[in-house]
This record gives C-alpha cells, structure tokens and sequence, in this order.
C-alpha cells in the first residue's frame, strides 16, 4: 500500500442539516484539511429539513429544499455514502461499521445524528399509518395518505404538528390535532395567543382538541382511529406523532461516549473521546439540548474553529421562535412565564388580530409574545439578549420601535433602519443586519444575491420582509421601484407599459424598449413573453408574433417534458370526439412510438414523448382527421369541458355540451394572459365543475348562471356568480366581453382569480353587466381580434412555416468524415 | 483533408435571438445560438441543472433562459448565472462570409 500525504480522515455521522453545515464551515476555513466521508441514513442528498412543511402544503418540491446537490459532495471531494447508516462505532481501532456492513477506519468522527420523532408508546402505533413528521419519507407517506383523502389526526399541537396540520388540511384532509395539553405550543405562547390561534386554526377547518390524551391507536391491519382516555373515538386514516424530538444518542450510547439528555460535548463540540465531535440536536451542552436550527449553526461555526485548531468556543444559545402558522405570524422569545418581579406590558387589538405582551424585568425584556404582527420581532429580541436598559422607553415599549426611540414612525423601514448592525436579522443562518448591508454593498441587489451571498432568508424565509426592506434602505430607490416593475430590466411596471403601449400606438418590442428606456439590449426571458403578448393583443391581425419572445411550449405549439421531448393534444371540441379521431390518435401513437397516452383532465387525450423534429409529421396526421391544436401549451383558452347535458341527462336542463362547443368554437385560438378554461355544466349537480374554472356556466331551468373567476390550481378558489342570463347567445355574449376584459385588463402570467380579487367583483359586473354599451364593445372586439387567431398553428407548421424550430441546421457525423478522410 | 472549422450553414438559418441544433453522432447534441447583436455562440444542448435542451430557451444578451426552470446559462461561457452553480461545455464557433463555423476538435471534444 503506497501512502500519499494522507490527510486526516474525518467522518461524518450524518447527512442532515448540522452534519451538512459543520463540513461546509470547515471547508469555508480550510478546504484540504480533511478528506470527508459523510454517511446518511436517508437516501437523499442534503436537504432543508424546515422546509418539509412547505413540501407537504405543496408549496415546494423536494428538488428545491435541497441545500448541497450532488455536485457540492463531488467538487469538495466529499464521498456520500447515502441511505446506509452507520450501525457501529469501536473507538478502539477508530473505526465505524455501516449497516450493510461497510467498515471505514477515522481519524476525527463527527455525530450529527440529530433527532427522532418521539413515538408515544401507546398500543397500535406501529400499526401501518401512524407516521412521524421528520424526513421525506414521512412527507411522502402523508403525501400518499392525503391522496386517498380521509380523516387525519395529528397527535401534538406544538409547531411541528400544527405544520402537519396545516399540509394535510390543504391537500383535503380533514385534520383533527390533538393536544395533551391546556393550550397549543405552550412552550413558545401564552395562554392567550395560543387561543388566538386555537381560533384561528378552528375557522380554516381543523378541529383542535386540547387536554387531549391518547389511550390506543385503532386498527387491526391499518389506522382506523385514535381512541382517547376519556373515551372519545376520532376516525384517522392516518396518524402523526408529532408530540417531540428525543436526541437521537443510541451509537454514541453503545460506543461508551458520556450521554445525558444527549451526547454531552464542551464548549469546542467535543464528546468524552478527544477524537469524537458531535454536533446539532443530538447532543447536550451545559446542560442544554437544542431543537431549532439557529442554535446549530452557532454549534457548527465553534466546531470548525476548533477542527482547524483555532478554537472559539460556542457559549449556548438564547433562542427566538419567529413562525407562520397557517399562514399566521407569531413570534415568542425568552422567558413568558411570569414569576417574581416580572412585568407584563400588553397590548390587544381585536380588529386587527394583533395581540402583544413584552415580559420586562429588573429594567430588562425577559421575554415576549407577538401574535398577528410580529414585525418588531427581531428588535424584542435584540433588546433581550444584549440585557439593555428599557426603562427610558418602558412606556412606548409595546408600541414598537419606531415609536419607543421616538418620531413615531410606523414604516416598517424605519424600524429597520433603526436596528442596530448587530441585530439578528435571519434567525435560521445567524446573518445579523452588519452582514446583509454588506453583502448588499458588496453588489448584491435582490433578494435571490443577498440570500445568494451570505444566506440570509435562506432558510425558512420568515424575515425576508426585513432583508427586502434593508434592499431598499441600502440601494433606495433602485430596489423600491423593483418591487412593482416588470422585471429587471425596467422601471415600469405592467400596467405603465400596457398603457403606454396603448396611449402612443407603439408596434413592435424594440420600440416599447426604446422609448421607455429598457436597460437591458433586448429584455429578458419575463419581460419579452409579456410585450408579446400586449402588442398582440393591443394590435388584433397587425402585429407580428415574435417567435423568439415565446416561451419554448407556445414557440413549440405542444409541451415540453423533463426529457426534452414533448406532449400533443389534440382539441376535443366540448369533451367530444369520433371513431375518427380516436383512430387517428391510435395510429399517431404507434407510428410515433408514443410511450403514453392520457386522458386530461380538460376531457382530451394528451400524446406523450414526441421528438421536435416529428411534431410536424404529428400533427399532419392529426390535421388530415380534422383536429387542431389543442392549445394546452398555450396561455390561451385550453378546453371547454362540458357535462351530457339534457340531450341525455335525466336532470339535464339545458343542452349543455352543444353550448359548450358553441363557446370553444368562439374562442378557441385567442391568446390571453394566462391560461383559460371554461366549462358548462347542463344543472346545479354540476358534473362538469363549472364553479372552479376561470369562465363556468351552470344551466338552470330558466337560464344560464355565468360563474367567473375560479381557480382549481393550488389555490382553489370558487368562482363568484357574475350573473343570470336567459338565452345561448346572451351567455356566448357574456363570455366573449369577460375574456375580452381579462384580455385587455389582467397582468401577464395573472389568472383569473387573482385578477378579480385585485380589481374585485363589483368591478366586472359594473363593466360587464350593468354597462350594456361596454359589454357589446368588449364583445365586438375579441370577435375581431378572433378572426385573426383561429388559423390552426399546427397546419401552418405543416404548411412549413417556421420549419427551422423543429429541423436540425447540420448534423456531424465525425467517424464517416475520418473514413471518407 | 479535413479542416479545423466545420461548415454547419448561412448565419441566417438561425432566427435572430433563436437556436439551432446539430446534432453530433454518438455524442451530445450542440446547440448553436444567434443573439440579438449577431454574435453567435456554440454549447452542448443540455442544462447543467436538469438537462433541458437550451436550443428552445429564450434568448436575451449574450444569455439563454433554459426551458424547464429558467435558469440563465451565459452564451460565451456556459456557466449558469446569479446564484445558481453549473456548467455547460462551450464549443469555439465563428462566421465568416455569413457561414456559421463551429470548431471541429470542440464539437469532438465537447460530445465525447
């Protein structure tokens, strides 16, 4: 065996946040120190474990929570060993054994093993169903469950159940908690913010059982309920224990390493063996064992030090909790219990949902709550850790510090600029409001540079209001005017440009960027799909459609797909199709190869896996059964979906998939902000949904009920009721004037609903019911501007226009040219 | 003889602030961009973050936004912009005479 210069071989137990931090502050002080090897037990790369919340509300993916790809282990030389925990430590021979039975010898070992989910011991919970909510695994299994629907019980109303809560309540589950005690996160609130939120939680849907203790979990081969001791049964195809984190300590424990509450470590995160670290919420330090992410990072900056034998030493933490419950802020921090001396200031404003209590004693915050506006958050805190002296300002002290250092500024920016360079800004990476202007004089100039730079708002992303407003205090008003314009590359913002755009008659991208001074020579991947689009629709049958200001799927006329290939659909008029059709369907997928065929939601069948370069050749033989695109790549009217109707319907009212194919017929082809779907339903059952798409119409016996606004998206929202109508036409007119509206009126990549809740309903029906004259206008014109859009694009491109979006300019065929040579 | 350059076609088959592609047998396939100044740049048609063919982003400067999630990828370079790491192989490419050249031992090397 031939010995290199070996490095020391440190060892890392664990992939997670504290495991993934401890190297990254190690590789920040000296990056060749140490040959790394980290060991996971979870198969994934490293991940932002705060941010499964958002993954189980489906805010997020797992692809964006996670911190360090695969590319960061590979460029550092770091080798992952993911998905094989270590089972084993002998300190003797200074080596760890992986449960598959990998043994690797160590000079320095780092724990990070955090924590586990702490499984109440009750009879049935290992029954399949009761899960934890602590890794992906477990967003997944809720993930699973919340597909099938149901009743879910989420055991412990502490922030990491109330998370559990809020996720399955979105994806559709009706969400019991239970609480064993009085009132919900009675480590982090007090007695009347968590009412305020118990409230709160009960009026989004959840049912919040406090004092609530867990017998038995039923079930014989899966969950079928939790039975609690005062007898009370509640139904739950699924369980999460979310009632706490234990240390996870078991290998250190076998390997005869000092454990307390954790595995106990000095101030350098050193365990009882000189050669073994540990660091996050597994261990225990003066007597402390941590479970939020600040305290970790605080951990991993001293251990680093220490590995690069410049020790610094971590002291402990003061901790703060800053969270969004339900979309519900709340901040606690310190001591709120009271006791000898202790003061409390309060202050209620029921109207506003804002309750306040600052704990003051000896002259020094103690400890405080804010529930509904926690803004002055970060300063309570400040004033708490540093010990300072508050009884000049004790009287305005509850008011915030605008008003407490006098002026009685209520803008938020003030209070910024007032904290000192000190002051905590993001809790999570420990980035204090020194550091962010830095980083933001340094050149950072949004927000994605600055979390970018030195990682604040990183993380959890609860103070990216504060790092946006210190954007703005540093740079002025080059940020400000960022936060409404277009994008980067303008001062304007949307509804500026359209006007303008209007106002002096301008016809092509390149003029708008002159004349209202672009910075950038040709725009940018937001901006130029958006001036597409407003020329078009400002210019019906004059404007020509940039190709190159479309993104790929409206250049493509069809879907691009994460292998680069692409999705076609035909347009089913109404939901309705013909042997015809489906054979020439049939025969496109075998002659294509198509390896899958799916019908849509929108009642049409989507062709998947098609290459660019036969899209034509696709749609030929699609064009020559008599189908056109069907736009499902489109911001544009996507389908009409319709119910049987009175043709065949015994409740049928109205003929409602004849009036839904009059209505596609009408507006098919037309370009919008954002993508459209309509759909008719022939009475009030409503078969077709009508009631959460962007344009709905529900038949009665009378008439027609025309529904705008709905949205079935992430954000579900019914539509509102526009109004009634007697007759086909009226409803056709009444459609064509709405689309119109939204045409002319909404922001690019703005649907429907966000669009009538910013300009409210009472607006539309001013415009469209009430003003008859208008209506007829609006109509008149997207009938115009329709004859100019329902060409069908895929026979144009048949036809052979544009035919260089889909044929290759060259190919290079190196080993024929050595032979030929 | 085969010389260093190989000819692929006219600059005006590629739409100005637009992409064509060559593909390259038994290698990756190049995409080959025309910005809105007329300079042409040559790199594998692959996003270094999930492997999106770059040949259908849009075009803006001397920068590509890929298609699936809209990360900027700098044309002369490769390397993807602002916070996000990667790097695609860049090919050496030229014009002369209004023919678009692109470099005959890149292509090789870039597609191996």
């Amino acid at each position: 065996m031939t010995h290199h210069i070996q490095r020391p071989h440190l060892v890392v137990i664990g992939n997670g946040m504290a495991g993934c931090r401890a190297v990254e502050e190690l590789l920040a002080r000296d990056p060749h120190r140490y040959r790394v090897t980290i060991f996971g037990a979870e198969p994934h790369v490293n991940y932002n474990r705060i941010m499964l919340s958002p993954v189980l509300a489906g805010e997020k993916t797992f692809d964006e929570i996670v911190i360090n790809g695969h590319g960061w282990y590979r460029d550092h030389g770091i080798e992952l060993i993911a998905g094989d925990p270590i089972a084993q430590i002998d300190r003797v021979a200074k080596t760890v054994t992986s449960r598959s039975g990998r043994t690797l010898g160590y000079d320095k070992l780092l724990i990070a093993t955090g924590s586990d989910p702490f499984i109440i011991p009750v009879p049935g919970k290992d029954l399949p169903g009761v899960v934890g909510f602590r890794e992906m695994n477990d967003v997944d299994a809720m993930l699973a469950a919340a597909d099938k629907g149901g009743d879910a019980v989420v055991i412990g109303g502490g922030l990491l159940g109330l998370e559990a809560a809020h996720g399955l309540s979105l994806r559709g589950m009706k969400v019991t908690v239970l609480h064993l005690m009085p009132t919900l996160m009675e480590r982090q609130l007090d007695e009347a913010a968590a009412w305020l939120l118990k409230s709160a939680l009960e009026a989004r849907g959840q049912t919040i059982l406090t004092g609530a203790d867990t017998a038995e979990i039923l079930g014989t081969d899966a969950v079928e309920g939790v039975r609690l001791k005062d007898g009370r049964v509640i139904p739950a195809s699924l369980v999460v224990m979310a009632v706490g984190i234990r240390p996870c300590t078991a290998l250190a424990r076998d390997a005869g390493l000092d454990i307390g509450r954790g595995i106990k470590v000095d101030d350098h995160m050193v365990t009882s063996d000189p050669d073994v670290l540990a660091v996050g919420e597994c261990v225990e330090h003066a007597g402390q064992v941590y479970g939020l992410v600040a305290p970790l990072w605080e951990m991993c900056r001293a251990l680093a030090d220490g590995l690069v034998e410049q020790p610094s030493g971590y002291r402990g933490s003061v901790t703060s909790t800053k969270l969004k419950v339900s979309g519900i802020d709340v901040f606690s921090a310190g001591d709120f219990s009271g006791g000898d001396g202790a003061e409390d200031i309060v202050l209620r404003d029921a109207s506003r949902g804002v309750y306040k209590r600052v704990v003051v004693k000896n002259d020094r915050v103690v400890g405080a709550v804010l529930y509904g506006d926690t803004a002055d958050g970060a300063w309570y805190f400040d004033l708490l850790k540093k010990q300072e002296d508050v009884s000049e300002m004790r009287d305005l002290l509850i008011f915030g510090q605008a008003h407490a250092h006098g002026g009685g500024q209520t803008d938020p920016k003030a209070a910024v600029a007032a904290l000192s360079d000190d002051a905590e800004i993001c809790g999570c990476n420990g980035v204090s409001k020194g550091q962010v202007v830095a980083c933001i004089a340094g050149g950072a100039a949004s927000l994605d540079a600055v979390r970018a730079g030195c990682k604040a708002s990183a993380s959890c992303g609860s103070c990216t209001g504060i790092v946006e407003n210190l954007l703005a205090l540093t740079l002025g008003d080059e940020v400000q005017a960022g936060a409404k314009t277009m994008c980067k590359c303008t001062s304007f913002g949307h509804d500026d440009v359209r006007r303008e755009i209007v106002d002096q008659g301008m016809q092509s991208i390149p003029e708008v960027m002159q004349k209202l001074h672009w910075s950038t020579p040709d725009g940018c991947s937001s901006c130029r799909p958006a001036l597409n689009y407003y020329l078009l629709c400002a210019l019906p049958g004059d404007y020509k459609d940039d190709q190159q200001s479309r993104f790929v799927n409206e250049r493509m006329h069809a879907n691009i797909q994460k292998d680069g290939t692409y999705s076609v659909v035909p347009r089913m008029w109404g939901g309705l199709t013909n042997p015809r059709e489906l054979r020439a369907i049939a025969d496109v997928v075998e002659k294509y190869d198509a390896p899958m065929v799916k019908v849509t939601g929108g009642q049409r069948l989507d062709i998947f896996g098609i290459k660019k370069e036969d899209l034509p050749a696709v749609w030929a033989d699609l064009n020559a059964a008599g189908m056109v695109s069907g736009h499902a790549y489109g911001k544009s009217l996507r389908t009409v979906k319709t119910c049987v109707g009175s043709e065949w319907c015994r409740f049928g009212t109205q003929d409602s998939t004849g009036l839904g194919v009059k209505l596609e017929r009408m507006s098919w082809g037309s370009w919008m902000p954002h993508k459209f779907k309509i759909a008719v339903s022939g009475c009030p059952r409503n078969c077709a949904e009508a009631t959460i798409k962007d344009f709905g119409v529900v038949c009665v016996d009378s008439g027609y009920e025309l529904h705008v606004g709905g949205n079935g998206g992430i954000k579900v929202r019914a539509t509102d009721l526009l109004c009634k109508v007697a007759t086909e036409a009226e409803a056709m007119g009444y459609c064509a004037a709405f689309i119109q509206l939204y045409r002319e009126e909404a922001r690019y990549l703005e649907r429907t609903a966000p669009w009538l809740e910013r300009v409210g309903l009472n607006y539309l029906k001013a415009r469209i019911v009430e003003d008859t004259q208008g209506r007829e206008a609006l109509t008149a014109r997207f009938l115009h501007s329709q004859r100019f859009s329902q060409e069908d694009p895929w026979a144009e491109r048949v036809a052979g226009r544009e035919h260089e979006q889909h044929a290759h300019m060259a190919a290079f065929t190196p080993v024929r040219e050595e032979e030929i040579a | 003889m085969i010389g260093d350059w190989l000819d692929i076609g006219w600059l005006d088959e590629i739409p100005l602030r637009g992409a064509r592609t060559v593909p390259v047998e038994g290698g990756e396939e190049i995409a080959v961009f025309r910005t809105g100044d007329n300079r042409v740049f040559a790199l594998v048609n692959r996003c270094p973050h999930k492997g999106g063919p770059l040949a259908q982003g849009i075009v803006h400067g001397h920068s590509v936004a890929c298609p699936l999630h809209n990360w900027n990828i700098a044309l002369a370079t490769g390397e993807a912009q602002g916070s996000d790491k990667g790097c695609t192989p860049a090919i050496p490419v030229k014009v002369d005479a209004g023919r678009v050249l692109i470099c005959r031992a890149g292509a090789l090397k870039a597609a191996a």
